[in-house]
């Protein structure tokens, strides 16, 4: 089976080969095997102009930022904030000001829920789907316990896709005053319609936030042509470092929001009587903030937009056929989500195999790949599953590494039979 | 393929075949025991003397291999045994997954050892005995 899988492929994902001799860690050895890294939506690797850009910062220019009267504080502020401009670009922003630096997207949805969702009445609904992370359902239930807003749920299909029926009359009542919604499910690799999601929600009356933490990764984003309200990212699975997040929001709702977190840096005047706000985004960002994450993320923007969202895309829809291809010849094995537009997130069942022993097995080979409810419960149960067995794919994956996960995945069946 | 000592035989035909799944006609105690990580969950049902000393075990087990081959060779392992002696035998169960040594006694249970390599699976094997070592407590302060 195995020689009938790996004589079978085709060129389809070898476009990128090239970039992995950037990424160091892709030469080591896990358990004596060759690393097949395999978990990209989790967290993907960092390539070494990452990793220079970081460990330069710290050698030869690193002080606090927005406040040193000293060449180096200038100059390393002139860093970070030309990282600002740079993911302004990367999103398509209409100004940096609309870019706020957070540690994760997690913490930029929690900064919605507490700033904007503090704007909110009772009576008001917060809709979200069923495929959410649950870093897009936990804040706005939090919300719900705090301001007494209602939080409604839009179903998916049951390929996997965003029930855009469902949406519409879930936003019938005029009620709704954000829809909250993932642009890629890190379980089902669902890519959602977010421009026709925007539409629906504005035709309503309600602002749209999207969770782009996957999408963003493997397609271009415009959040002018989205016309979306709200956009949060996360560096690290834009292969760069942990720690660092992106809020973007229309500048004119960001001016509106009241701080998120006090302290140092957020403020234009204090006194023991009353303080006053800086301006956005500075507004939201009190505190030392993650400087070194944050020009590591810059270089790890600028390697992607070294290879471009045409090839990253093209190589992505390949490995992504491919694998769905191969997957499917595996004995008893089933993809969850098979949703027209997808992304190289794959999950699947194997007959009677448990995921963490599918798991536990592929890290054995060397094979590195995510088993679990993958911060999704709500959706798992939806699914009627405990948990799935989760492979996804990155700049550097090739489909030779999908073979060898097919291959394996054919062996490990046959050894629970 | 590489595999690995943890999916030795026993493991693989309790996960498969068990021995003990089910549940009891006269059970006297009855727990739960969850692992909200990965969903696992195993019911166990026992017939427990008025001594503390256990009958029979069930259990109905939701969960990888590892999971369902523990529940399985515990059930076994605890019939006839009273709390103290279930705490024993946890407790060197304890001590194999986390070293990869066996203490002696520790018989069929060693095949677990291998898990102190596989540490974010370790909870898989002690899942059940949690749930066992709740039950006995909660009936001792009974």
């Amino acid at each position: 089976m195995m020689d009938q899988m790996v004589t079978g492929k085709t060129d389809a994902g070898n476009s990128l080969r090239h970039v992995r001799a950037d990424f160091p860690i892709l030469s080591q050895k896990v358990h004596g095997k060759d690393l097949v890294f395999l978990d990209s939506a989790a967290s993907a690797q960092k390539p070494r102009q990452v990793i220079d850009s970081m460990a330069d910062t710290m050698r030869t220019q690193y002080a606090n930022i927005h406040r040193g009267l000293y060449w180096m504080s200038e100059r390393t502020t002139e860093a970070y904030e030309a990282v600002r401009d740079q993911v302004a670009a990367f999103l398509g922003a209409g100004a940096r000001e609309e870019i706020v630096f957070t540690r994760n997207s997690t913490e930029a949805i929690n900064l919605v829920a507490h700033s904007y969702g503090s704007l909110l009445r009772p009576g008001q609904v917060v809709l979200v789907s069923e495929m959410e992370h649950h870093a897009n359902l936990v804040p706005w239930q939090m919300l719900r316990e705090r301001m007494g807003i209602e939080l409604r749920v839009t179903p998916v299909t049951d390929d996997g896709a965003l029930d855009m029926d469902a949406l519409g009359r879930n936003l019938s009542d005029g009620r709704v005053a954000l829809v909250a919604i993932t642009h890629m499910s890190n379980v089902l690799g669902t890519i959602t319609d977010a421009r026709a999601i925007s539409d629906m929600a504005h035709a309503a009356g309600a602002k749209v936030l999207f969770d782009g933490s996957q999408l963003a990764v493997h397609r271009r984003v415009n959040v002018r042509e989205l016309d979306a309200d709200f956009y949060v990212v996360t560096g690290h699975k834009l292969y760069g470092p942990t720690g660092i997040g992106v809020l973007w929001a229309r500048r004119e709702i960001l001016e509106e929001m009241p701080p998120f977190l006090g302290g140092g840096d957020m403020i234009a005047s204090v006194s023991f009587e009353r303080s006053t706000w800086a301006h956005v985004p500075h507004k939201f960002e009190a505190g030392t903030p993650a400087i070194i994450e944050t020009i590591g993320l810059g270089a790890a923007l600028s390697y992607i937009e070294s290879i471009g969202f045409d090839r990253i895309g093209a190589h992505e829809d390949a490995l992504t056929a491919h694998a769905l291809k191969v997957l499917g010849q595996v004995s008893g094995l089933k993809v969850v989500g098979t949703a027209p537009q997808r992304g190289g997130v794959i999950s699947f069942t194997m007959a009677d195999v448990h995921p963490h022993d599918i798991a536990t097995l592929l890290d054995r080979n060397g094979i590195a790949v995510r088993a679990g409810h993958h911060c999704a419960e709500p959706l798992m149960r939806r699914l009627g599953l405990s948990a799935t067995a989760r492979a996804s794919f990155g700049i550097y994956t090739t489909p030779e590494e999908i073979d060898m996960l097919a291959a394996t995945l054919e062996q490990i069946r046959g050894f629970f039979v | 393929m590489a595999q690995d000592d943890l999916y030795r035989t026993v493991v693989l035909e309790r996960a498969k075949t068990p021995r003990h799944a089910g549940k009891l006609d006269i059970a006297s105690l009855h727990a739960q025991g969850v692992n909200p990580l990965c969903g696992d969950r195993v019911n166990l049902h026992a017939q427990v003397d008025t001594h503390g000393r256990i009958g029979q075990v069930r259990h109905e087990t939701r969960g990888c291999a590892i999971c369902a081959a523990s529940a399985d060779l515990m059930a076994e392992r605890v019939m006839g045994q009273d709390t103290a002696q279930v705490k024993r035998i946890h407790a060197a169960l304890a001590t194999a997954v986390e070293t990869g040594e066996a203490p002696d006694g520790l018989g069929e249970l060693s095949v677990f050892a291998p898990l102190h390599r596989h540490r974010s699976r370790i909870r898989c094997a002690m899942l059940p005995w949690s749930a066992l070592i709740d039950m006995l407590n909660d009936d001792k302060d009974r």
